[in-house]
């Protein structure tokens, strides 16, 4: 007990004496704050040991840690601890925790996955992530498409068929919509006529008389627009052709003005320049089957299918 | 000034080894009862049996892969991390609230700290012998006995702290599987790392830190000056009456009662230094409050055996406020709570409180968001009909599955379409999404800019909620 007095009562200085008698006192550190110091130099050697460290020639010490991962083409590669390799083997494990996910859709019917809700919610978070990652740049992360480039693929109306199979085989093998230009195969006046026809069709303001002759022209011979659209105008899903009586527009942006003088004129264009641009790319090769299998569910969900 | 001295100064203070007296009373009473209690608790509570449908039969499950804690009937999930929230506000508040009235009694009685010391200190005394005994062992060369008592009092430390450690891990799994797995080498590696690290700071800091953990790396001990107030009951020595006119002295001849000792000058202070033998902290309380304090009252039965024993009154060490000290007639101490922040404090403290039993006791069986999904806000459909689509998500919180429907309100009856789920069975502590779509002629979508959907888990329509959400159509502007 007395030595323990002694040293925290008596103020030790340092010993140095500056200007005569500027003194400092010594407050030495508790001696287990230097262990710790040490500890910490034990860890950093384990450290180095175990993970990337000290540059060395052109490389780095890569230490003893390593990660093993396959990458995208399938080989199998080893790589000292960092961060993009962990991403991969990341990567690898949530492959391996869907796989039997997908394995189990393989084998499942359109039928069997609709009324599955365990599938239903694996497709709800799977399908978002696929669709996201692929489709959304062109029919937008909602699946709302955008008129007069990418269809919208949340309402009811389906261009090649809005069954399973159908939109299965659309995202496998792709789709091109085509309608050749009639600018130079009608005279204006007859594009417009037509142009009234096809509105009043979907019951838009239009001139009775100029629909009238569009109409004959719509079932003639030398527009022949009934050879694509049908003679009721309601389109062909086999060939992907429009159906021109509903509330739907893909390509004459008619809900984008207020006037129906705009909205013929929005019809008027597209009989005028033709389409070629409704192109869809294949995407067997580029998604496994399963991946498709779970898109198509998805899809179908988004607008409610056939 | 001499040359040289650096080398006589130590550059690092050494820990001066504190070699505690056991002692008799009310408080070490307390502290041991204090101890039983939360050793019982913290070792036991991990084998409680709970029979439970979807987990092990534990009653204090902290389930991190199923991402819930089971605290025996309780189930908490990540969402209810308000309870957490409230509980630390609690904590905190209690610490404050307490601290403010008798000082640091969250320090001396109820640390794990100090409960681990005090614990390693048994152990110590058990086997070394008390504290003479113990001096002389430290002093003595590493012979047979030295190597002995001090190679098994580190033995049972570390066993000690191991058990203290694989308690621990206990709580966050099934606890005999735990202990069957952990001795044949199949736990997981977090296991092994957490019951290593563990084991490691619990031995040193409850076998070789002790009291410099209090005093160098707990902040709260130096921050206890804002939390004192002059009224806050604290252990003090009562020097007027310790030093008197003429200082402590021993009880030699001539001055060995009250009487002779008033009338030579003397104070009631025997100068025995029993005060701080016993001092876990290793202070001496006659230096007058201090950070180092944990305030365990050990002094204070210290002194009021050496008080009886002389025929004097006890007190001389007491819980005492630095107010009824200094003034010139002390009244008998007592807890003063009449003062703006103590009652600030436990006001703050009920209504948390209140709040928290609250929040727990109201807790619905079940969780649900019904999302509008607003990409696109609504859909025009060939007959010109509008679609708005709707995302439910529903956490099923009650112990068993649970099967729930959605209705609509404000809308005729067929507009809402839940495609092939019309009901959704949701596992215990698990999630479910149900995609609702709601479909309405132009005019009637026009009119209509809110509805409800009505969520009803089955047989239980008393618990059936309804989550009011909008109906976008063309040309409706919000």
């Amino acid at each position: 007990m007395s030595e323990q007095k002694l040293q925290s009562q008596t103020v030790q200085t340092t010993g140095h004496a500056w200007d005569g008698d500027l003194q400092e006192y010594n407050n030495p550190l508790p001696v287990w704050w230097v262990y710790t110091f040490y500890v910490t130099v034990a860890f950093a050697l384990v450290y180095w040991t175990i993970y990337p460290s000290w540059p060395f020639g052109k490389g780095w010490i890569g230490g003893v840690s390593n990660i093993t991962y396959v990458n995208s083409e399938g080989e199998t590669k080893t790589h000292s601890w960092n961060t993009r390799a962990l991403l991969m083997e990341d990567l690898n494990k949530a492959a391996a925790a869907q796989k039997p996910y997908f394995d189990k859709i393989a084998g499942m019917s359109y039928a069997e996955i609709a009324k599955d809700p365990d599938m239903n919610g694996f497709i709800l978070s799977s399908g978002k992530a696929l669709f996201a990652d692929n489709c959304a740049p062109c029919h937008q992360a909602g699946g709302q498409g955008k008129i007069g480039f990418f269809p919208n693929l949340t309402d009811d109306d389906w261009l090649y068929g809005g069954t399973f199979d159908k939109i299965n085989e659309t995202i496998t093998g792709g789709r091109h919509g085509y309608m050749p230009a009639f600018g130079e195969v009608l005279t204006g006046e007859q594009i417009d006529d037509l142009a009234n026809y096809v509105a009043s069709l979907s019951g838009i303001g239009h001139d009775a008389a100029k629909a009238a002759a569009g109409n004959t022209l719509f079932h003639g011979e030398t527009a022949a627009c009934y050879y694509c659209h049908g003679a009721d105008a309601k389109g062909r899903q086999v060939i992907g052709s429009a159906n021109l009586t509903d509330n739907i527009w893909l390509w004459a942006n008619v809900p984008g003005t207020d006037s129906a003088a705009g909205k013929v004129a929005a019809i008027r264009g597209v009989i005028t320049g033709g389409l070629n641009k409704g192109v869809m790319p294949t995407w067997a090769g580029r998604l496994s089957p399963e991946q498709i299998k779970v898109l198509t569910v998805y899809v179908h969900e988004l607008g409610g299918g056939q | 000034m001499q040359t040289g001295l650096e080398e006589q100064l130590g550059l690092y203070q050494k820990r001066i080894p504190i070699f505690t007296r056991s002692v008799k009373g009310r408080f070490r009473r307390f502290k041991t009862t204090v101890l039983a209690l939360a050793y019982a608790i913290y070792f036991l509570a991990p084998w409680l049996p709970w029979s439970r449908l979807d987990a092990p039969a534990q009653a204090v499950l902290f389930d991190l892969p199923g991402r819930r804690f089971l605290i025996f009937g309780l189930t908490v999930y990540p969402q209810d991390v308000i309870w957490l929230a409230l509980l630390l506000f609690i904590a905190a508040i209690l610490l404050f609230f307490v601290t403010g009235l008798v000082g640091r009694a969250f320090c001396g009685y109820f640390c794990f700290q100090t409960l681990w010391t005090d614990f390693f200190i048994w152990i110590e005394h058990t086997i070394q012998g008390e504290r003479p005994a113990r001096v002389r062992l430290y002093r003595q060369p590493w012979d047979r006995e030295k190597v002995l008592k001090v190679g098994g009092t580190h033995a049972l430390w570390l066993l000690a702290s191991f058990w203290t450690g694989m308690t621990f891990v206990a709580y966050f799994t099934y606890a005999p599987q735990l202990v069957l797995d952990f001795f044949s080498g199949q736990a997981n590696a977090a296991a092994y790392i957490t019951v290593s690290i563990l084991t490691v700071s619990t031995y040193a800091a409850a076998g070789l830190m002790r009291e410099q953990i209090c005093t160098y790396v707990c902040p709260y001990g130096r921050f206890q000056s804002v939390m004192y107030e002059p009224e806050t009951l604290a252990v003090h020595y009562d020097a007027k009456r310790g030093e008197a006119a003429h200082g402590r002295a021993s009880a030699r001849a001539g001055q060995r009662t009250l009487a002779e000792r008033r009338e030579k000058g003397f104070g009631d202070c025997v100068d025995c230094g029993l005060c701080v033998q016993v001092c876990p902290a290793g202070i001496d309380i006659r230096d007058g409050l201090q950070y180092k304090c944990i305030s365990c009252g050990l002094c204070i039965d210290a002194c009021n055996t050496i008080m009886d024993s002389f025929g004097f009154p006890r007190g001389l060490i007491r819980y005492d406020s630095e107010r009824n000290l200094a003034s010139p007639e002390p009244a008998a101490p007592k807890i003063e709570w009449k003062r703006l922040k103590t009652i600030g404090y436990g006001v703050a403290l009920i209504l948390m409180s209140a709040y928290l039993v609250y929040s727990i006791g109201s807790r619905g069986s079940y969780d649900r968001t019904v999302n509008q999904i607003r990409q696109p806000l609504y859909v025009v459909l060939s007959n010109g009909d509008i679609r708005n689509r709707y995302q439910i998500h529903i956490t099923n919180k009650a112990a068993q599955d649970q099967t729930y429907v959605i209705s609509a309100n404000g809308v005729p009856a067929g507009a809402l379409d839940l495609g092939n789920f019309r009901q959704i069975t949701v596992k215990p502590g698990h999630s479910g999404l149900v995609q609702a779509s709601v479909r309405l002629p132009p005019a009637l979508a026009a009119r209509t800019q809110h509805f409800e959907l009505v969520i009803t888990p089955l047989g239980k329509p008393a618990e059936a909620r309804s989550e009011t959400v909008r109906f976008d159509a063309p040309g409706i502007r919000p």
